[in-house]
């Protein structure tokens, strides 16, 4: 028991307990605390085990710079893996486990393989378990590494909301630079909003305890608070800004409490004023990772915030002049203070499961708590993401802000300014713009840094087992750059991401090479400042909120229907109807088409109007296929290319008038046929003469197919006889427009009908009536899927690639022909596309009695290492065929019908005859049947 | 997160916006010759310049193309100016 709650003072609410556990034991703590903070006033010293060789650990820092306290917490039916205590807040109720050790921190199974250290240094597996394959390893090494373990359940509702704001100014840090900061710039108007990530505002004044302005810190930060919204100004606390992004954005995240998603504010901001402060970092020397051994300003934090004294017989080694103050609040509270100068002789922390005693040099001296402190770090963080440079101070041993980015400014500790009085004053200058009193300081550093060569075990990086002869082992196998010491020993790489280990590394690494700090450099700062969940970065993006699925008119009528509902091309869309299963159903369908008649809810085909002087040309243009000739009330079959020669879109156009177009393109291109057409409009033509618009929303399609077809149109009394197969008329229907095209996707005589949404539901009753009173009824896409394949009618997507191109389609002739330009035009006619092994659409056959080929299946040269010679695109169950269809993009395809190949898949090979991609009524007599 | 000025909507989020082509591209006259290396040439070649650049842009949500003038390095927009409007 070394650590005790004192009498008074601190934020804590002492009237209130609050009841928890760690590791299966009971203790009291109080509203105020931490999980740290309430474990350390019970006397608990070990909080955690380090990562690597499973050392025991108590807290190194306070806050965010803590490394080793990291525990899953549970608290009701939530549960958290890898909450640093530090940082999380105390509810009564709370249940938590130190991470990564087993059965508790203070006895770990695992403790033992900090015997191993000596052959388990930097780079060990990477030499290691090299042969004879790393995967052999894997899942074993997996199993070990990571920290807490997830809950699979997940945490209902843990969803953040997203708030997208602005301010004139924000000021990152409630300490007494950014209270001063935020109070000047409100009382000159500014719209400033001021976050600080504790619960509380005031920052470090609480460790120093020492008056502001002549009031207590406490008086002082509510006569701030008071001021700044008297003025307008905003107050988050509990608010951490974790990134700075382009064009002043900063990403807040808001604390909601435990297990809740922290909110996501996207504050976009004219300017910033950093007033983050500054950690400790730590000293190295000899196991210095002993618990009990922790920083300085962590010590005073747990004092003056909790009212938490951490130890009895507390040594202090800190070699800058805030140690007199450190030790002065340290024995008013009731410690004995023992003073050591790091710099003079070598340091070493005595003990084995915390730190019992210190050597200085010869001497050895009984001590519960070592104190350390090797200087100040200002947190530079988002001045880095911000693009801000930095500058390195010999005076103040530190990397400060150097070269400003756009719009930010730092003060107090974050810019090096580490006395009271002077951060308050310059906070003030700098937020109203005044001119700033010449730098000073009271600030004494004698700069103490790693020494390589140095006795025992020095610890840099506390929670991944960094050790300084691992550095000192980089270093000789040649990995010096800042950014390879890192990934090569994972020195920076823990959950604080550096906040302790950086400074110490890169000194380090300095002191091996003879080289000063500055000349090696820091790694570089990203987002996020602290760990943030995955929650933030997708927040509302998600689901239906990012991707919302297009809706049906009818599809009220379709579930009424029984229709099963399936996603297609971001539509949703009937897939089959009825309550068969689904093989049974699609089947039925299709059967039904073929013999009968089936009705089709096609409202999802484009509709996308092209008008204007220059219409005609520039579907020309756009299209692989000659349009110019096409007559108005006629309709043609086209491809759309990309300027590389391959299939984009294929689908029909319809010619309105000389003028006027409607580009029906496939259900899931519209948007992106629109914008390649309004791409080629603006870009590249006169956009005053042409004219495109979608109304495909604004068009409700229904297409009849199958041989009664033509006698459900009569019994509509709708006008067939005048619309030869691939023209169109315009007729009424129910008072209302109604356009019908002949045009047929499933090779059978159809009719596609397009009325204005709103009439919709009037039509689809009157053709389903008509449809079923002949035998037929609505089908789904499905069927829709197998009819279009027995004919050898692509899906582009589907039974394309990246590189299909027109001829290897079949669509030779405006290749060939076509004298005007059109999109994609010169790429049809290189090397490649002219190569005799490209690959081509055509159908295949199974052998008799042989089940369908599974889509995507290769076919592949034989003998001994099989090469892929293309791929299975469609394959179905023909119904009305009696046996399996596919078709397939094989190499050279067009030329080798008849010829046998052998399909591999998932190991199994089978063989089948390339044939025509058309495998039903090669003719075409059904189609004008 | 930038923020991109359309010249019809204003500033906008930059989720908003496609990268449509480096601007001054100007597509060959393929009803004459035009050899492999010119097509390849305007088919893959960007310009990928450091510092000052001149794209076109289009908005997506209200499908304007634009040429934006904006620097590759500090990321900072220096103006926008509708297709109709641009000299080059």
């Amino acid at each position: 028991m070394t650590g005790r709650r004192i009498e008074a003072g601190g934020l804590i609410d002492r009237a209130a307990r609050l009841n928890f556990s760690f590791d299966g034991r009971n203790y009291t703590g109080h509203p105020g605390d931490t999980l740290a903070s309430a474990l350390l006033a019970n006397g608990v010293r070990i909080l955690g085990r380090s990562f690597k060789y499973h050392r025991p650990r108590g807290p190194w820092g306070a806050w965010f710079d803590d490394p080793n306290a990291m525990m899953n917490v549970r608290l009701g039916r939530d549960e958290l893996p890898n909450c640093p205590a530090t940082t999380t807040a105390l509810v009564n109720g709370m249940s938590a486990r130190a991470v990564n050790a087993w059965p508790s921190a203070a006895h770990d199974i695992k403790g033992g393989l900090d015997l191993f250290h000596r052959w388990l240094g930097a780079g060990f597996y990477y030499k290691t378990f090299m042969w004879p394959n790393w995967h052999l390893f894997e899942p074993s090494i997996r199993k070990m590494a990571g920290l807490g373990a997830l809950e699979m359940s997940g945490i209902e509702g843990h969803v953040t909301d997203r708030v997208d704001d602005v301010c004139d100014l924000l000021v990152v840090g409630g300490g007494a630079a950014g209270l001063s900061a935020a109070r000047a710039a409100a009382e000159a108007g500014q719209g400033v909003l001021l976050v600080e990530d504790h619960p509380e505002l005031g920052g470090g004044l609480y460790r120093r305890g020492t008056p502001v302005d002549g009031q207590p810190p406490v008086a002082w930060v509510a006569e701030q608070r008071h001021a700044i919204e008297a003025a307008g100004g905003r107050i988050l606390t509990g608010t951490t800004a974790y990134g700075v992004y382009d064009h002043g954005l900063v990403a807040l995240s808001e604390d909601r409490g435990f297990a809740k998603a922290p909110r996501l504010w996207r504050m976009r901001v004219r300017r910033a004023i950093l007033a983050a402060g500054a950690t400790d970092r730590p000293l190295t020397f000899a196991n210095n990772d002993l618990p009990g051994i922790m920083a300085v300003e962590a010590g005073l934090e747990f004092l003056g915030r909790h009212g938490v004294l951490v130890g009895q017989k507390i040594a202090l080694a800190s070699n800058t002049s805030f140690g007199d103050l450190a030790a002065e609040r340290l024995e008013a509270a009731g410690a004995t203070v023992r003073r050591y100068d790091p710099t003079a002789r070598p340091l070493q922390g005595i003990g084995r499961k915390g730190l019992e005693a210190v050597r200085h040099g010869r001497y050895r001296y009984d001590a519960d708590v070592l104190l350390a402190s090797a200087g100040w770090t200002p947190l530079v963080h988002l001045w880095r993401h911000a693009g801000g440079k930095l500058r390195w101070s010999d005076a103040l041993s530190a990397f400060l802000p150097g070269d400003p980015p756009e719009g930010m400014a730092a003060v107090g500790a974050a810019n090096g300014t580490f006395d009271l009085d002077h951060a308050v004053e310059e906070a003030g200058c700098v937020a109203t713009g005044t001119p700033l009193p010449q730098p000073r300081t009271r600030y004494h550093i004698a700069p103490h840094w790693p020494e390589p060569g140095g006795e025992g075990r020095q610890w840099i990086d506390f929670q991944h087992d960094v050790t300084l002869k691992d550095v000192e082992q980089a270093a000789r196998e040649n990995y010096t750059s800042v950014e390879h010491l890192k990934r090569y020993t994972t020195l920076g790489m823990a959950s604080d991401q550096g906040k302790t280990s950086n400074m110490a590394g890169l000194a380090a690494m300095a002191a091996i090479q003879g080289r000063p700090i500055p000349e090696v450099g820091t790694t570089t700062f990203r987002p996020p400042f602290v760990p943030v969940p995955m929650e933030l970065y997708h927040g509302t993006n998600r689901g239906q909120q990012f991707h919302p699925l297009k809706r049906l008119a009818l599809e009220p009528q379709h579930r009424a229907a029984g229709a099963a509902l399936g996603e297609y091309g971001g539509w949703l869309r009937p897939a089959w109807y009825g309550e068969n299963p689904m093989t049974q159903a699609i089947r039925d369908e299709a059967l039904m088409a073929r013999q009968t008649v089936g009705v089709l809810d096609a409202s999802p085909l484009g509709k996308i109007e092209v008008m204007g002087p220059d219409a005609e040309a520039f579907v020309n243009f756009i299209y692989y296929n000659t349009i110019r000739t096409l007559k108005p009330g006629r309709i043609r079959y086209g491809l759309m290319l990309t300027e590389g020669g391959v299939v984009y879109d294929d689908g029909v156009i319809a010619r309105v008038a000389a003028d006027h177009f409607v580009i029906s393109c496939s259900s899931s291109h519209v948007d992106g046929v629109t914008a390649l057409l309004e791409s080629w409009r603006q870009d590249g033509n006169d956009p005053d003469r042409i004219f495109v618009h979608d109304c495909t929303a604004h068009w409700a399609t229904i297409t009849v197919t199958g041989p009664e077809a033509r006698r459900v149109m009569r019994a509509l009394d709708l006008p067939v006889q005048d619309v030869p197969h691939m023209s169109f008329c315009d007729a009424i229907f129910a008072g209302r427009p109604l356009r019908i095209a002949r045009v047929s996707f499933t090779g059978d005589t159809s009719y596609e009908m397009s009325v204005p949404t709103g009439s919709a539901l009037a039509l689809w009753q009157a053709v389903k009536e008509a449809a079923e009173g002949r035998g037929g009824g609505p089908i789904g896409v499905e069927a829709l899927s197998v009819l279009r394949a027995e004919k050898g009618y692509i899906m582009v997507g589907k039974d394309t690639d990246g590189e299909t191109m027109p001829h290897d389609l079949g669509f030779t002739g405006p290749r060939e022909k076509k004298k005007a330009a059109f999109v994609g035009d010169r790429s049809l006619h290189t090397a490649t596309a002219n190569a005799s092994d490209r690959r081509q659409l055509v159908g295949l056959a199974v052998e008799e009695g042989a089940p369908a080929l599974p889509t995507g299946a290769h076919i592949v040269t034989g003998g001994e290492r099989p090469a892929s010679q293309g791929y299975v695109t469609s394959s179905y169950d023909s119904p009305i065929l009696g046996r399996p269809i596919a078709m397939a993009l094989i190499a050279g395809g067009h030329a080798r019908l008849g010829e046998e190949v052998t399909i591999w898949h998932m190991d199994e090979t089978r063989s089948a005859t390339i044939t025509a991609a058309c495998a039903f009524d090669r003719q075409g007599a059904r189609l004008d049947a | 997160m930038q923020l991109f000025p359309c010249p019809f909507c204003g500033d906008r989020d930059e989720r908003e916006f496609h990268f449509a082509a480096e601007a001054g591209k100007s597509r060959p006259d393929t009803t004459g010759a035009v050899s492999d290396a010119e097509w390849a040439t305007y088919l893959y070649a960007q310009r990928n310049d450091k510092g000052p650049v001149r794209e076109v842009w289009v908005h997506l949500t209200c499908a304007e193309l634009f040429v934006l003038e904006r620097d590759s390095v500090t990321m900072a927009v220096l103006r926008a100016t509708p297709l109709r409007q641009d000299p080059a």
